[in-house]
């Protein structure tokens, strides 16, 4: 699934978060809620700093891994790649909550060659062939990225994390979010509570109001974090870590990254 | 029960036996009137309507009616029930003999359940409300909620009303 990424999506994630000029990374799924197995969903994927506007560029789906209630991979099916967003249909086979995420671990090097700045980004695996050894003021880091989504048959199951980069595991389910209620999110940096983490919820149509009026939240010691919805909608979920306990051996910096696309129904 | 009951006590006290057998036939029931109503509107559909009864916990205590798009394969659209849904319709495997049928025309529908069976009789004794929810293809969603306790002590009437997708709704429980 980490396959090397190409043209329009190696610009767009030389201005992925971390770099400055970050446009959002979301996924749009059709609908989040549905009522029995062998129904299809269409997930569109996008970076746009409109929530959720397709008018910057589309988020490939290289590195799409959708994994379904019984934990194993779902292929997507479809996959097409427009100017203006990525798109894939999923079929859903069985009851239960689907987790839908473009997920990866790169490594971004900088370091200078003959005086000239040189960059490199890819899988650690490739790092070998990709940093040359003799590189001047070599500078590494670690991204771990994560954008995501949940949709769920029937009624939700629990969602478990994997222990890499930055993830949300169940409390209150995501796909069980009403508009005047109060949901408590958990959110764990390899595999432990991510304490005092900053994150930030901004509600869709950003468009059609003056002002992002994002929600500035900050986790609690169990990497909790509780939001309370003032409306009904499509709400986008922001938060990343800077540390120095990247897991690719010759790295120490690291960005963990998280974003995930929420529905908020009605009471 | 009550042939023995009479048998054994002769037919002098014949009023006094027929009194006791009323009292143990007539159990207590819970009726209801739905008002589906008459909508302005160029394009109409039948509600889809879900009837349950919730405990203070706000899960569903008991569900007495859930009306649908029985012709054909319409279960997808059930979660627009979003309240029903959430509180326990999505944990439901749809028909259910005696609780899911067919939508309703606009009118008055009288549903009465008998307190010691169905789905009453393993309600346990406690405050609840009885919810109606309604929602129309490209029309709207309603619910409205009657509170009452269980079990019935005397006879007791609630009323709700809708303000767009739900007309009248009258809960009476007679002991």
């Amino acid at each position: 699934m980490k396959t090397k990424l190409t043209g329009m999506s190696l610009l767009l994630l030389a201005f992925a978060p971390g770099v400055g000029l970050a446009a959002r990374a979301w996924l749009l799924p059709s609908q989040t809620v549905l009522a029995r197995s062998g129904g299809w969903v269409t997930v569109d994927a996008a970076m746009a700093d409109d929530l959720f506007s397709f008018n910057q560029g589309a988020l490939p789906l290289d590195a799409l891994v959708v994994t379904g209630p019984d934990g194993q991979p779902v292929a997507g099916q479809n996959i097409a790649k427009g100017k203006t967003r990525s798109s894939v249909d999923l079929e859903l086979r069985q009851p239960g909550t689907y987790r839908i995420a473009v997920a990866d671990d790169m490594v971004m090097a900088r370091w200078e060659e003959a005086g000239k700045p040189k960059r490199w980004r890819g899988a650690p695996a490739e790092m070998a062939t990709g940093i040359p050894a003799a590189a001047e003021k070599l500078e590494l880091q670690q991204m771990q990225r994560r954008v995501e989504t949940f949709v769920s048959v029937g009624a939700p199951t629990e969602l478990k994390g994997n222990g890499t980069g930055l993830e949300l595991v169940s409390t209150t389910h995501p796909n069980d979010l009403y508009a005047g209620e109060t949901t408590k999110f958990r959110f764990l940096l390899d595999g432990k509570p991510a304490q005092d983490l900053a994150v930030e919820i901004i509600a869709g149509g950003t468009r059609y109001r003056d002002a992002p009026n994002g929600m500035q939240l900050k986790s609690d010691k169990d990497g909790v974090v509780s939001v309370k919805w003032p409306a009904a909608g499509l709400y986008w979920v922001d938060a990343s870590v800077e540390d120095e306990h990247a897991t690719v051996p010759k790295v120490k910096k690291r960005r963990a990254s998280y974003n995930a696309t929420f529905e908020v129904l009605t009471q | 029960m009550i042939g023995k009951f009479r048998s054994a006590l002769g037919t002098c006290v014949m009023g006094a036996s027929l009194a006791l057998g009323a009292a143990s036939v007539s159990a207590a029931e819970l009726e209801l009137n739905v008002e589906i109503p008459t909508l302005p509107v160029a394009e109409y559909h039948r509600p889809y309507v879900a009837i349950w009864i919730e405990g203070a916990d706000q899960t569903i205590a008991a569900n007495l009616a859930v009306w649908y798009q029985t012709r054909g394969d319409h279960t997808k659209w059930l979660p627009d029930l979003r309240q029903w849904w959430r509180r326990g319709g999505r944990d439901l495997k749809v028909p259910v003999d005696g609780l899911t049928g067919a939508t309703r025309p606009v009118g008055q529908h009288i549903l009465k359940f008998d307190a010691a069976s169905g789905p009453l009789a393993r309600l346990a004794p406690g405050k609840y409300e009885l919810v109606v929810e309604a929602v129309r293809e490209v029309g709207g969603r309603e619910a409205v909620r009657i509170p009452f306790e269980w079990p019935v002590k005397g006879a007791k009437q609630g009323a709700a009303r809708g303000t767009k997708e739900l007309g009248a709704v009258a809960l009476k429980l007679n002991p």
